[in-house]
């Protein structure tokens, strides 16, 4: 059994699950990433802060929706 | 006298601020519209009406042209002003206005819309005698066409996205090799930002200096300049500082740059208030770069070396009011200078949302228009930009001196914010002899 780790993100903003709007998502539900990945983005005045997997794992589900505002050390993913 | 009984000021901040202001002045009533995280910011309160339109982000408020109308309709107003950025130099949106009979202050649609292809202005401006840079003005068809046409043009080449602007949607080419991999992603980026992939080329100008004129035009057909500003203190393409008169042109240099850019405006029949970009390179070519159908952010170093008031100007102009006046009594004095003050980390540049707890920044020998005031939330959904120190002096060494000491004495606290980096230009030895490019922050910084 692997414990759950959450992704927090440092700063508020904007959550993006899209590098932009006609591109697909950097990752969907149950995909595994390798530490380091972009799983989503933050919009902070104008610009662009990465949220990226801290460790290797499967990226169990989304705190946020896309575009929805998220607060600095808001959960925004779920990680096993 | 009022030109309007009432009208909507369809943006935030300081240039709701601004707007306000001279509405005030003039004794019209004003609407603010405001997202759910504007509800406590000054804007609001200061207008004579306030409606929430939306949630914080921008495309569900200040970019939701049918709400912005809807409001516009429910409170009655006979004009919309657009401030700069969001729709303010956006045709669909111009045309809702027209339709719905309200005016909007800034030039008709189909101006925003010929300005707004760069290429066609490009055309447009040759049309007029107007140097524009050595490029290819028609749509590059294919990575081919572009290659050959490169070849023609010679390397270094900017290539750019017709429907771009502001410094975004380019990328700088030195090979083949670098235009081929940047073309795909170029146009792609293009649609996807502007929804329009064309693309066109132009020479690179290495050290450039940017300088643009203010004009005027009233829809009689009279066109003015209110002289230039020097913004070549800039930051991966945004403006930092700017100042007029420009520190790097004689007086024929000057004149010669004014009658141009009215020849471009009269040109296309422009009327309100707008600005010519202009790039110069190191042998005093100038170039025309783009035209902006709107109030720009640093508009307040015009008004501050002419003494006019170019909100009045422009409402008045959109009204329908011949030009309150001519080019002989338009007259400067003097020098301005204006900061950006950004919330931001100095160093990193990284945005810096939160709290005001403390600001306190003088208020005599300066002019200063603000976002915010003490205890203001600086929200992360904006521009960092959350205010603009301007100084005017007898000359330029006067402006920067008073703009130092303000610079010296200004605390804001709870917001990381560029300050440093503003006395640190205003101290360095090539700003102050007026000796800059658009290279010179980068070099400073490193």
């Amino acid at each position: 059994m692997s414990e759950n780790k959450s992704i927090i993100s440092p700063v508020p903003g904007i959550f993006y699950r899209k590098p932009s709007p006609d591109k697909e998502v950097f990752v969907n539900e149950g995909d595994s990433v390798k530490a380091g990945d972009v799983i989503g983005l933050i919009e902070v005045m104008k610009n662009f802060y990465e949220i990226k997997a801290e460790a290797d794992g499967i990226v169990e589900r989304f705190c946020v929706e896309n575009e929805d505002i998220v607060d600095a050390g808001q959960e925004v993913a779920v990680m096993k | 006298m009022s030109y309007f009984d009432k009208i909507l000021i369809a943006n935030r901040g300081e240039i709701a601020r601004r707007i306000i202001r001279t509405c005030k002045d003039i004794g019209i009533r004003t609407v603010a519209v405001y997202s759910e995280a504007d509800v406590d910011a000054p804007f609001v309160e200061e207008a004579d009406e306030a409606v929430c339109i939306g949630p914080a982000q921008a495309k569900k408020s200040y970019l939701d042209i049918e709400r912005v109308i809807q409001v516009a309709k429910e409170t009655e107003v006979q004009a919309i002003h657009p401030g700069y950025g969001f729709l303010s130099e956006n045709p669909v949106f111009v045309r809702r206005c027209e339709e719905e009979g309200i005016v909007f202050i800034g030039p008709d649609a189909r101006i925003i819309e010929l300005m707004g292809s760069k290429i066609e202005a490009r055309r447009q401006m040759q049309s007029a005698g107007v140097p524009v840079v050595p490029g290819f003005d028609g749509k590059l068809a294919s990575v081919e066409e572009a290659l050959s046409i490169a070849e023609k043009l010679g390397y270094p080449l900017m290539l750019k996205a017709s429907a771009g602007g502001g410094g975004i949607g380019m990328q700088l080419v030195h090979t083949p090799d670098e235009l081929k991999k940047a073309f795909d992603s170029t146009m792609q980026r293009a649609a996807s930002y502007f929804g329009d992939g064309t693309l066109f080329l132009e020479k690179w100008i290495s050290n450039p200096r940017h300088i643009e004129v203010q004009v005027a035009c009233d829809a009689q057909g009279n066109a003015v300049h209110l002289f230039e500003r020097e913004c070549s203190v800039q930051r991966r393409n945004q403006k930092v500082i700017e100042e007029s008169p420009s520190p790097y042109l004689d007086e024929r240099a000057r004149a010669e740059l004014l009658e141009t850019a009215l020849r471009g405006v009269k040109q296309i029949g422009y009327v309100t208030v707008g600005t010519m970009e202009f790039i110069f390179d190191d042998k005093k070519n100038f170039y025309f770069l783009e035209m902006n159908t709107r109030l720009q952010v640093e508009h307040p170093v015009t008004e501050e070396i002419t003494g006019l008031d170019l909100v009045e100007w422009q409402i008045r102009l959109a009204a329908g009011e011949p030009l309150p006046l001519q080019q002989e009594n338009i007259r400067r004095n003097g020098h301005a200078i204006e900061c950006r003050l950004y919330a931001e980390d100095p160093q990193t540049f990284f945005p810096s949302p939160g709290t005001l707890t403390r600001l306190h920044i003088p208020e005599t020998d300066v002019r200063l228009d603000f976002a915010v005031v003490e205890g203001s939330v600086v929200t992360p959904f904006y521009d960092p930009m959350i205010g603009k120190i301007i100084t005017h002096g007898q000359d330029r060494a006067d402006a920067i001196r008073k703009m130092e000491k303000v610079l010296e004495a200004c605390k804001v606290e709870g917001v990381k914010t560029n300050t440093s980096l503003l006395q640190k230009v205003m101290r360095d030895e090539e700003f102050r002899k007026g000796q800059y490019t658009t290279r010179f922050l980068d070099k400073l910084l490193v």
